[in-house]
């Protein structure tokens, strides 16, 4: 018996040819930019500036200009610093994971997550660094590096130090993964350069694409490189969140002290990458007017993304309440009673409704389709990983064993103003990315271009001629 | 393992091995020269000397100085670098008494502790007295004398008051001498001496704390006017009606360590004390109460004379009439002192004579003269004659006075009519006033003629009858400075007085009788143990003589029952205000209510409805007495009777100095007299709450312990003694599939592979029964651990430093389901004190957390914290199950920031208290209890040096020596014999590995906080035991 399968719907539409991708990609990096390149720009180094003031602030002044206490030593810090690396996962499953699977659609948008992924993880490493009590010191302490003090020497039982080796190598990989794949791009726009006589930029270009020669060979290279490194991150992708979650599993802790926590990490990672990537993607996609390289089809698919991961978040909460009650241990069971009922019970609720409540929408083809619910929905499951977090880490520890401990946890505004730091780093480190780096992964997508480098007229918009029909 | 014949050497001397060596061996440090060495020069040594100087002055210019490093060109006698020296001495400050141990560095007094050798205060002492050593550091000390505001020479001060006491003499006028309760017999000499000079002159003492009231009920009942020795220890049946003996009543120090005798339980004494307390406010005894009853401070009188009623019936004396009061327990308390008659005791905090005749009427029924109560040993802490004093006011606002000298006392600030005294003065020809600081009366006197603090000064003093004991100069006087004696003896004609001879002189006179050996023997050995005692006098008997039915009518006529009723009393940090601008006080948690650098008004959670009291936020209310009015926050205080409120003294100070000056407000005018003696309680008072919003400064916020059992383990006496406690005690229990009954003790369930403390391993013991809250530890482990004091706004912060806290818990009346419920305290709680530090667990999660492993094990069980390493990740106190761990969110040493909080850290003066052998943090770093490793180091090098094991008792915790009933008991439970391992009945857990960490407490009442986590503490705690029918949750 013969099985048809149905045909699939062009990746990408609008009838581009090769010669189209090249251009439209290429032309946000050679044009000037935008007037609204400039606002988002200029409102982000307002932001960086106030965060940076705060920061040094908070490096002269000491720690105590947070609302941290002597019973909640980790808040807003670490709460933003797990938040930023869950951000950065979902880079790393689009660009290693998806290329493995070999879905080809990742190719119009693993660029930009990739960015996302290696700036989100340098926003997280500010906040381990910040929160030091001693970073002149802390910076090189936590290495295990040859010293003059005997037989002194990092602790490799403690998560933190785990911590520092995770980030390190998923934030060197990353880098990596993330240049190679700019090399053949770097040398397009070299190219372009050269043919209208920039020469400034040809130079530049060149020196960053390493002098690409685009032979047969250098790309059979290439490819293999991508799929080693895609095969070395695989491993992380799971792997860091795994550990960043041990800070907690392994601690003693109510709420913390649980086995449950990496696999919910892990997707709760890539439910608030898929979220954080699609904010971008949507505005990208706009001010670049990439319609027809990040279709709708993308989006539903990562909505679908969304809807897995935002549902295994789900039952893992609903699995860390069935427990607190199943296990009887009475510490246990009050931090969960106190998520629920406390005096953080607002926290809790909000990360529910962010969380759970929210990506279900996405059943609903009709709000998966539209860009304006995602966008909306994007950053609501974006806050609710950020509540998630705040929650595990604020109310664990403000009411733990000893009742005569107990405090609450208010933020100053040099907590504010370190996460808002980040975001101004962030925004900057992308717009530049943006302005001067190809969004979209042009040698790639242009092996799936449904057309030859021919255009056929008026087919803007609507199936190509001879090619086949859409469903 | 094999004996070595391998033989190490320090040097040629020892390996050599010659009498000269063998005769010095001895010596830690070598003798010095003898003058023949050093004498004679020649060409050659200038030459070397001149080379040396050159080389010197050449090596100086390469390197900063070292900013005040002064070497010893000679060595001082007896002193050598970093080895401490203690004198035996005493703490005195007014009435208030403690025979102390001084501990000084290189000349500097840095801490004290209590002298074991006092049959008095027997080695307590209390947070106030572990606190004094700081007050001789007080930035606002007096530190020359002053003649009308002006820095003045002592020889000009001297010659003017000389010039107008003669003048006030000439006319005939009349000389006050003002003081509090004066302890020494032979300053009350100097002072009759200055009376013989000037005739005109009357002594007035007065307390602010005043018992005057007992002293003339117990004039009345025995015709000697005194007030006993109370020994708690006899008494089976303990009632008080609010007196608070443990703090601030009576001879505190004494009753808390004869009360903490008769609570203390043990295998082979499995009897208690019950107590019955009485009272308005919750206050520090009544929390330790077994029954405690909430009456209002106008029905103490009436309490009082129900309770003599009742006896009375049972020993067929005649009633009086009084009013009769619904009191819960009060019927119970009258049957159990009856049974117990002999061994029991009734006490009243009352200052008025008439409530104390009819205690003193009861306790006389109950036979308690003699027994319990010691009238043959009276205290002398109280002798201020309230009277007196009013007298003394109303005469210096007639204008009858014509000179003042105030010595070492504050009326002006700690008397009711203070605000009359301080108006009086500017009139007077002469006023003086000789206390170590200006003060708010200080201020307004012309002569300012600053004694010594108590730690620079020789004294004596006689606090009970029969015990006598000297205070010693632990360091010269800092300032320009004169013992008050010496400047009354120059102003009687006396040149160049030298108090120290006079007291010399004294003791020969009233105490060398009878001796065998020479003087100088005598006063050297009284001198090093601080004390002399002649032959005690036994308890005595009295007769009682008292007019219980003038007495009942007095109290009918004098308390009303009417509106809010106000209690006014010391609280357990600043006390009488005395003290207030150490900042050790202020940030000391008060041991009920937990506020600090605040004062409050205590108030029933009923009476402030409308306050959520949520992290300490209330509002302000107005308290009127009269015309006078004062305005304090609210602290919503669980068993606060209702319609009463309670506000402490203390407070209010306007020239303490920096670290007091403003803080709430002074509610000495608040107290009235009453019969004849200051009354600390006031009917129909008009309590308002404003609108206006603050916030108190609380250490803990949250009441109760939630049931957990593994945190407070309590159980009843009855069920102690049968032993149904041992089969019902808490002991959790962890599901496995392992075990036959799938349940396993928590501590075989291990991943761990246990220490090997081969040497010591040193363990704590915390008795909850004997605890009673006071604070004294807190304050003496923040002074020989160099703690950082924060003030008020970073402990809003919940970001106070100590590493030792006292955790009070209330009960609650939910059920241990019921979580929203437990939150809530009861409404007339039992109370459970908890010292709480680090633990030292040999599982310490801590340990395993920190990335630089700046937190690690130590051979001996000390969890133990290098500051040098700590890059401060605070994973350690986010991972500590006990939330003992404590980071230094700022630089709280040189920064302008904390100057005024903390002076031990940020002046230089203060900085003299520092201990050197403890590093004070930098910013950054987490802190904690160290087990005070210092004193553990020092214990075992002297023991090296004496090549013998370390003995049980000779390394003591700051925590454990200051504690005066001996709950907390410190100690190596590696070895068998010592008093923590017998106490704990530590047994090895493998008969083949003694030494590991896993040690199991025999002692049914040993448990260890948190055991299911099976950290495994090196702390163990004993249940606490209440001697009651039933126990609450």
């Amino acid at each position: 018996m013969q099985v048809t399968s149905s045909v699939r719907e062009p990746l990408i539409t609008g009838g581009k040819t090769v010669k189209d991708v090249s251009h439209d990609i290429s032309r946000q990096v050679e044009g000037a930019p935008t007037k609204s390149w400039w606002i988002a720009m200029a409102i982000s180094l307002v932001v960086l500036a106030y965060g940076f003031y705060c920061l040094c602030y908070l490096l002269w002044e000491g720690v105590g200009v947070w609302g941290l206490n002597k019973t909640v030593g980790w808040a807003w810090d670490i709460t933003n610093f797990v938040w930023w690396v869950g951000i950065g996962h979902a880079g790393t499953l689009i660009s290693a994971i998806l290329l493995l699977f070999r879905q080809r659609w990742r190719m119009s948008i693993n660029r930009a997550a990739e960015a996302m992924t290696i700036f989100a993880v340098i926003c997280a490493a500010t906040f381990p660094f910040a929160h030091m009590g001693r970073l002149w010191l802390g910076f090189y302490w936590v290495f295990p590096l040859p010293n003059t003090w005997g037989s002194l020497w990092a602790n490799f039982n403690s998560p933190l130090l785990w911590d520092v080796f995770a980030i390190s190598t998923y934030f060197t990989v990353s880098l990596v993964f993330w240049y190679m794949g700019l090399i053949p791009d770097f040398a397009t726009i070299r190219d372009r350069a050269i043919v209208q006589g920039a020469k400034a930029r040809a130079v530049v270009y060149n020196a960053l694409s390493f002098g690409w020669s685009g032979g047969a060979r250098t790309w059979s290279r290439y490819e293999s490189v991508a799929l080693i490194l895609a095969g070395l991150s695989t491993p992380l992708v799971l792997s860091v969140h795994t550990i960043v979650s041990m800070d907690f599993a392994t601690s003693v802790i109510p709420g913390w002290h649980t086995t449950i926590f990496p696999p919910y990490f892990v997707a709760g990672a890539i439910f608030s990458g898929f979220a954080m990537v699609l904010t971008l993607l949507l505005i990208t996609r706009s001010v670049f007017k990439l319609e027809d390289y990040i279709t709708i089809y993308h989006i539903e698919l990562m909505n679908i993304i969304i809807i897995v991961t935002g549902s295994i978040v789900g039952i893992a909460y609903i699995t860390e309440l069935f427990i607190s009650w199943y296990s009887q241990v009475e510490y246990e069971g009050y931090a969960f009673y106190n998520r629920v009922q406390g005096p953080y019970a607002w926290a809790y609720w909000s990360m529910m409704t962010c969380n759970v409540i929210s990506p279900q929408l996405f059943w609903i083809k009709k709000i998966r389709m539209s860009i304006v619910a995602t966008f909306v929905l994007s950053i609501v499951v974006n806050i609710g990983m950020w509540f998630e977090r705040f929650v595990i880490i604020v109310t664990s520890l403000h009411r733990d064993y000893i009742p005569s401990s107990w405090t609450m946890f208010h933020p100053t505004m040099y907590d504010i103003g370190e996460y808002l730091f980040t975001f101004g780093f962030f925004f900057t480190a992308f717009l530049l990315f943006a302005k001067f780096f190809p969004v979209i992964n042009m040698a790639e997508v242009k092996s799936i271009v449904k057309a030859t480098s021919e255009r056929t007229e008026g087919a803007v918009g609507q199936p190509v001629e001879g090619g086949l029909p859409r469903h | 393992m094999k004996d070595s014949k391998k033989i190490y050497w320090k040097g040629i001397e020892q390996l050599a091995n010659s009498p000269e060596f063998v005769k010095h061996a001895h010596n830690e440090f070598a003798p010095a020269p003898t003058p023949e060495e050093a004498s004679g020069h020649n060409r050659r040594d200038f030459l070397k000397m001149m080379g040396f100087g050159m080389a010197a002055v050449s090596l100086a210019a390469c390197e900063a100085p070292i900013r005040k490093a002064i070497p010893y060109v000679n060595k001082p006698m007896d002193l050598d670098p970093s080895i401490a020296n203690y004198y035996a001495s005493s703490y005195v400050n007014g009435g208030d008494y403690a025979s102390i141990v001084v501990k000084t560095r290189e000349g500097r007094p840095i801490k004290v502790e209590g002298n074991a050798l006092s049959k008095v205060t027997r080695g307590g002492t209390s947070a106030q007295v572990e606190a004094s050593v700081l007050s001789l550091y007080d930035n606002s000390r007096s530190r020359y004398p002053k003649i009308d505001k002006k820095r003045a020479a002592w020889e000009d001060l001297d010659a003017q008051v000389i010039a107008k006491l003669n003048e006030i003499a000439g006319k005939g006028g009349q000389i006050r001498i003002v003081s509090n309760t004066i302890l020494s017999p032979s300053t009350k000499s100097v002072i009759q001496k200055f009376i013989a000079k000037y005739p005109t002159t009357q002594h007035v003492q007065y307390d602010a704390g005043s018992q005057y009231g007992m002293w003339k009920a117990n004039e009345e009942s025995f015709g000697t006017g005194m007030i006993p020795t109370y020994d708690f220890s006899k008494a089976k049946t303990i009632v008080s009606i609010a007196a608070d003996f443990l703090n601030s009543w009576g001879s505190s120090i004494e009753n808390t360590i004869t009360y903490g005798k008769s609570r203390e339980v043990s295998e082979s004494k499995k009897d208690m004390s019950r107590h019955y307390q009485f009272e308005s406010i919750m206050s520090i005894t009544g929390a330790n109460a077994d029954y405690r009853s909430q009456i209002k401070p106008s029905q103490e009188g009436a309490v009082a004379i129900q309770l003599y009623n009742l006896i009375a019936a049972k020993a067929g004396r005649a009633t009086v009439s009084g009013s009769e009061l619904n009191v819960h327990h009060l019927a119970k308390a009258a049957e159990e002192l009856w049974a117990n008659r002999g061994s029991a005791v009734v006490v009243a905090g009352s200052n008025d004579k008439a409530v104390q005749v009819i205690v003193n009427g009861i306790n006389d029924m109950l036979g308690s003269y003699g027994t319990t109560i010691l009238p043959n040993q009276p205290v002398n802490f109280r002798q201020g004659n309230d009277e007196a004093m009013a007298q003394f006011v109303t005469d210096l606002g007639g204008g009858k006075i014509a000179g003042v000298i105030f010595y070492n006392c504050n009326p002006v600030y700690d008397h009711p009519m203070g605000a009359q005294i301080g108006e009086a003065i500017k009139n007077l020809t002469l006023s003086v006033s000789t206390s170590y600081k200006e003060e708010e009366t200080g201020v307004l006197t012309s002569f300012i003629a600053p004694d010594h603090h108590y730690l620079e000064s020789w004294n004596d003093f006689e606090p009970k009858r029969g015990s006598y004991s000297l205070s010693q100069p632990a360091i010269t006087p800092i300032f320009r400075t004169r013992a008050a004696q010496e400047s009354l003896l120059t102003w009687s004609g006396e040149k160049n007085p030298d108090y120290f001879e006079v007291v010399k002189e004294n003791w020969r006179n009233w105490f060398f009788k009878g001796q065998t050996m020479d003087y100088q023997t005598f006063w050297d050995k009284c001198l090093y143990d601080g004390v002399f005692d002649t032959d005690a006098t036994g308890g005595g008997s009295v007769s009682f003589a008292g007019n219980v039915n003038a007495a009942a009518s007095a109290i009918a006529a004098n308390y009303k029952t009417a509106g809010v009723e106000l209690v006014i009393y010391q609280n357990g940090t600043v006390g009488d205000g005395s003290q207030a601008n150490n900042p050790l006080l202020q940030e000391l948690p008060d041991p009920i209510t937990k506020a600090v650098w605040d004062h409050y008004v205590t108030v029933s959670p009923k009476d402030a409805a409308g306050i959520s009291f949520e992290e300490s936020k209330t509002k302000l209310a107005t308290i009127t007495v009269g015309n006078k009015s004062i305005t304090v926050p609210v602290l919503v205080q669980p068993g606060q009777a209702q319609g009463t409120i309670g506000v402490p003294l203390g407070y209010g100070r306007t020239e303490a100095g920096k670290v007091a000056n403003g803080i709430g407000a002074n509610a000495y005018p608040l107290v009235a007299m009453v019969n004849g003696s200051l009354s600390f309680g006031a009917s129909d008072v008009k309590f308002e709450i404003t609108e206006n919003n603050y916030q108190i400064a609380q250490t803990q916020t949250h009441e109760t312990y939630m049931g957990r059992e593994t945190v407070v383990q309590e159980t009843t006496l009855a069920e102690f003694q049968d032993g149904s406690y041992v089969k019902d005690k808490y002991a959790p229990q962890i599901n496995t599939w392992k075990q036959e009954d799938h349940k396993a003790d928590p501590e075989v369930m291990t991943m761990w592979k246990n220490h090997d403390y081969n040497i010591h391993h040193w363990g704590m013991a915390i008795d909850l029964n004997t605890c009673t809250g006071c604070a004294a530890c807190v304050v003496a482990c923040n002074v020989e651990n160099n703690v950082s004091l924060v003030g008020r706004d970073e402990v809003i912060n919940r970001r106070e430093m100590h590493w030792l806290r006292i955790d009070r818990y209330y009960s609650s009346s939910a059920s241990v389901d019921d979580w929203k419920g437990l939150e809530e305290a009861a409404e007339n709680p039992e109370v459970v004190f908890q010292p709480m530090l680090c633990q030292h667990c040999n599982n310490a999660p801590c340990e395993t957390v920190c990335p630089v492993a700046a937190t690690t094990h130590s051979t001996e069980g000390l969890n133990q914290m290098a500051y040098n390493r700590c890059i401060g990740t605070r994973y350690c106190a986010n991972n500590c199950p006990y939330k003992v761990r404590r980071f230094n969110w700022f630089k709280y040493h040189d920064n302008k920031q904390f100057q005024d909080v903390n002076p031990a850290m940020n002046t230089d003066l203060g900085k003299m208290v520092l201990n050197p052998d403890v590093t004070v943090r930098s910013r950054g770093v987490m802190e904690k209890c160290s087990f005070c490793v210092q004193r553990i180091q020092l214990g075992k090098l002297n023991a090296k040096k004496e090549r013998r094991r370390v003995a049980d008792g000779e390394v003591v915790t700051a925590c454990a020596a200051a504690c005066s009933t001996g709950a907390i008991v410190f100690g190596d439970m590696n070895d068998p014999e010592s008093k923590v391992s017998k106490l704990l009945q530590i047994k090895p857990l493998y008969d083949e590995r003694k030494t590991v960490n896993d040690k199991e407490a025999m002692n049914p009442r040993a448990y260890s906080v948190l055991e299911e986590i099976n950290v495994r503490p090196n702390i163990f705690y004993l249940t606490k035991v209440r001697n009651k029918e039933e126990a609450k949750a």
